[in-house]
């Protein structure tokens, strides 16, 4: 029966997660933009919240029943609102976790599910993007071949989150045609993890080239054993998480912008009287309700066991279109007050900017 | 919860109607859309079986006596969910031929939405029996279109208290010929008992098809929708009876806003029913425009791939998945209006939102698709370049793009229509 009220649930996930993006990781995203970095306060309080072991079942050592992309949207989105960055920093582990719970082998969950449950932080991590401007999830440049015993990794990637203090590391490769992933463990011989990048946005997210160059695996480091893994499952969680994602930030601006508006004055008007503005702050909305309703969509159409992927990919793209525009238009909203770095707005266009580039940097 | 399944009963009234729109509509189509003003009998017998099983109602809002099923478990409700649904699905076969559909319309709401129940059962039985019959609203006049407080037809008490006399001009009247003239219906007139009283003085009455003194004056010619009947009525000492007026008589002092509240805002309640209606009608012209583009390329060799990188997608290819984003995220915003009202709850916002959005993607959708089918999308071999001519009136009538816009735009600043113009 269709409903668009998150259940009660997910009504206190929401409140929750929200309370802790707007009293903790909002006031110290300005600081964590400029300097680079995430405050280990906020990775700890935020790993307190429990996002991850919440999605891992008791069995292994969590405490959730049921892996539910509608709940994580609801939460990505919350997180976002806070700070991109700072979410994308928390919901790291998830690159490793989230894979791992749909395509890993029984014996892969019971060795690294219960890791990712730890009191502490646990920098768990992805690497699928490279570095070229064609770059392809089905069509990967990073190769696995198969050898006696295991494979041997080759190629480079980017935009790898806390890949420096990355206990594991699941590395997407081509192998016989398809994407696979494989897991590779902190100080494996042939990975070097090189400088940190500098990106437009997402600057609190410590992002790192990675150099594979022989990397021998073990067999059982393939994920999903002799089944492999579902690539376009993984990137479908990767599509709802980024939407989702991109929703929150956009919501952000948004707010900021309206209250902005509501108070600055010219010619003796609060400008949101005018429809110049205010049809600009009206168009925001729409576009944000319709893209959060988008994630839902691909969110609930995952939850069911369904394809997703012409749902995931639609949200996806509409999501970061919309991000994109709204974030712009509230720039503009603010004029030359918006392009100051002191209000949050020009940072958030900058963050906004990248979802269509993040296919693979955050996953629910 | 977070649920996107369709109801079953919905599920099963969508595809009856794509039946009828396949084999009823689409093929008579093209005929109405060159025969303007020719009534599509057709169309319209076949479909008045099922409206009148269904009570009359074609664009009303359900009635609050739509109790759930009394002993058992409390049934969620349907109503809107049901009738988004069924518009959309008829507008899919053809929107002008569904503009034509017997019923209440708008009319039968407006009677649904502020009428007692005596008067309930005086103007919406007809609905349930006999042959085909129309409701029409009537508010636009020539010099007043979005600006509804300021319209100027008058309706002022005879000398005995019995009736009323209307005096004015309305324009665009849809189904005015039908519900005024061709068949029993009616219209729901918009006049002001007192022009200095501004909205407070608005007030909506009811006038029996045939009534003296009430005339269509003229036919209008469109860009699209030609299947349903545009009309100007003209009202000359148009006399009514005293129980024809919808809600109270009294006007509203500016100090005592509930006193009014079957007026004006009565009439802008009904839009919280409507917009999503109309809203639904949009995005049948847009699915039956993106669905026959996606298959008239593909059997061209063009198929649409999701979750393609960008550099691998081709300019058609992006332009398709553009025009199914907007679609989606357009449909779900009416589905969300819809469950809103169907849940008991406010939906003005999202009423008027999910208006604009489908107001816009329905014609960025058609106008793309002619573009797209290159000569043959602009030729009338094909109905793409009527859905984009029939498109066209959804970001304009049942407010304008820039109206929604203004009404979304107050309640997210909490403005009033003063500070907010």
């Amino acid at each position: 029966m269709i409903s668009f009220t998150p259940n009660h649930e997910q009504q206190l996930i929401i409140e929750t997660v929200r309370r802790y993006a707007s009293e903790r990781v909002r006031p110290a995203a300005h600081d964590a933009d400029e300097r680079a970095a995430t405050p280990p306060e906020i990775i700890a309080t935020g790993w307190e919240l429990g996002l991850l072991p919440s999605a891992i079942p008791e069995q292994y050592g969590g405490f959730g029943d049921e892996h539910s992309a509608v709940t994580a949207a609801l939460a990505a989105e919350e997180l976002a609102y806070g700070d991109l960055a700072m979410a994308l920093y928390l919901l790291t582990p998830n690159l490793f976790g989230i894979p791992l719970l749909h395509c890993g082998t029984e014996e892969q969950k019971q060795k690294w599910l219960p890791r990712l449950t730890d009191a502490d932080f646990v920098p768990a991590t992805a690497a699928l993007i490279e570095p070229r401007w064609d770059f392809a999830p089905h069509a990967l440049s990073t190769t696995a071949e198969r050898v006696q015993n295991g494979y041997v990794l080759n190629g480079h990637k980017a935009y790898v989150p806390l890949a420096a203090d990355a206990q594991a590391m699941l590395v997407y490769a081509r192998e016989s045609g398809a994407t696979q992933a494989f897991i590779v463990e902190r100080g494996a011989a042939g990975l070097t993890v090189l400088d940190r990048e500098k990106n437009m946005g997402v600057r609190a997210l410590p992002t790192y080239e990675v150099k594979l160059e022989d990397v021998r695996v073990s067999r059982d480091a393939r994920l999903g054993g002799e089944a492999g893994a579902n690539a376009d499952l993984l990137l479908n969680y990767s599509r709802v998480a980024l939407a989702s994602l991109a929703v929150g930030v956009a919501r952000g601006a948004y707010e900021y912008a309206r209250d902005y508006a509501k108070q600055r004055e010219t010619f003796g008007r609060p400008i949101a009287q005018y429809q110049a503005i205010a049809f600009m702050i009206a168009e925001m909305a729409i576009e944000i309700d319709a893209a959060r309703l988008m994630a839902w969509d691909a969110a609930w159409t995952l939850d069911q066991g369904k394809d997703a992927t012409r749902a995931a990919a639609l949200a996806k793209q509409y999501a970061d279109e919309a991000v994109l525009f709204v974030t712009d238009r509230a720039v503009q909203v603010l004029g030359g007050h918006g392009y100051i770095r002191e209000h949050p707005v020009e940072r958030w266009l900058r963050n906004g900017r990248g979802f269509s580039t993040f296919l693979g940097l955050a996953m629910i | 919860m977070i649920d996107f399944e369709l109801p079953t009963p919905v599920d099963r009234q969508v595809q009856l109607i794509t039946m009828l729109g396949q084999q009823v509509m689409r093929p008579v189509a093209r005929y109405y859309d060159e025969h303007e003003g020719e009534r599509p009998w057709d169309y319209i017998n076949m479909i008045w079986q099922t409206v009148r099983s269904q009570g009359g109602r074609t664009l009303a809002a359900p009635s609050v006596d739509d109790k759930p099923g009394e002993g058992g478990e409390k049934k969620p409700r349907i109503n809107n969910l049901m009738m988004i649904h069924t518009v959309e699905a008829l507008s899919w076969g053809d929107a002008g031929l569904y503009l034509s559909t017997p019923g209440g319309a708008l009319g039968g709401a407006a009677v649904e939405a502020t009428g007692t129940p005596e008067q309930k059962e005086r103007f919406l039985k007809r609905f349930t029996e006999g042959e085909p019959k129309w409701g029409a609203m009537a508010m636009t006049e020539p010099h007043a279109g979005s600006d509804t407080a300021s319209i100027r037809t008058t309706a002022r008490l005879s000398d005995d208290g019995k009736e009323w006399i209307l005096n004015g001009e309305k324009i665009f009247v849809t189904s005015g010929l039908m519900a005024a003239k061709e068949s029993p219906g009616f219209v729901v007139v918009w006049a002001t008992v007192d022009p200095a009283a501004g909205r407070a003085g608005m007030k909506p009455f009811v006038v029996e098809s045939g009534t003296p003194g009430m005339t269509v004056a003229k036919l209008e010619h469109k860009h699209g929708i030609r299947a349903s009947d545009t009309a100007a009525l003209v009202f000359q000492d148009c006399r009514i009876p005293y129980d024809n007026i919808l809600g109270s008589a009294e006007v509203a002092r500016a100090d005592s806003p509930a006193v009014g509240g079957k007026g004006f805002r009565g009439a802008m309640k009904t839009f919280d029913a409507t917009r999503p209606a109309v809203a639904a009608g949009a995005m049948g012209i847009t699915r039956a425009t993106l669905e026959f583009t996606a298959a008239y390329l593909k059997e061209r060799g063009v198929q649409v791939r999701y979750g393609v990188p960008l550099h691998q997608q081709t300019a058609v290819e992006r332009d398709l998945l553009q025009m199914e984003a907007q679609h989606r995220a357009a449909w779900l915003l009416v589905l969300k209006a819809a469950a809103l009202m169907d849940a008991g709850l406010e939906n003005t916002t999202e009423a008027s939102m999910c208006k604009v959005k489908a107001g816009a993607v329905a014609n960025s959708v058609a106008q793309k698709a002619v573009e797209l089918l290159g000569p043959e999308g602009y030729s009338c071999k094909l109905l793409v370049e009527k859905w984009m001519r029939d498109a066209r009136i959804n970001d304009i009538y049942e407010g304008t793009g820039q109206i929604n816009r203004l009404v979304v735009a107050r309640r997210l600043l909490g403005y009033s229509s003063r500070e907010l113009r």
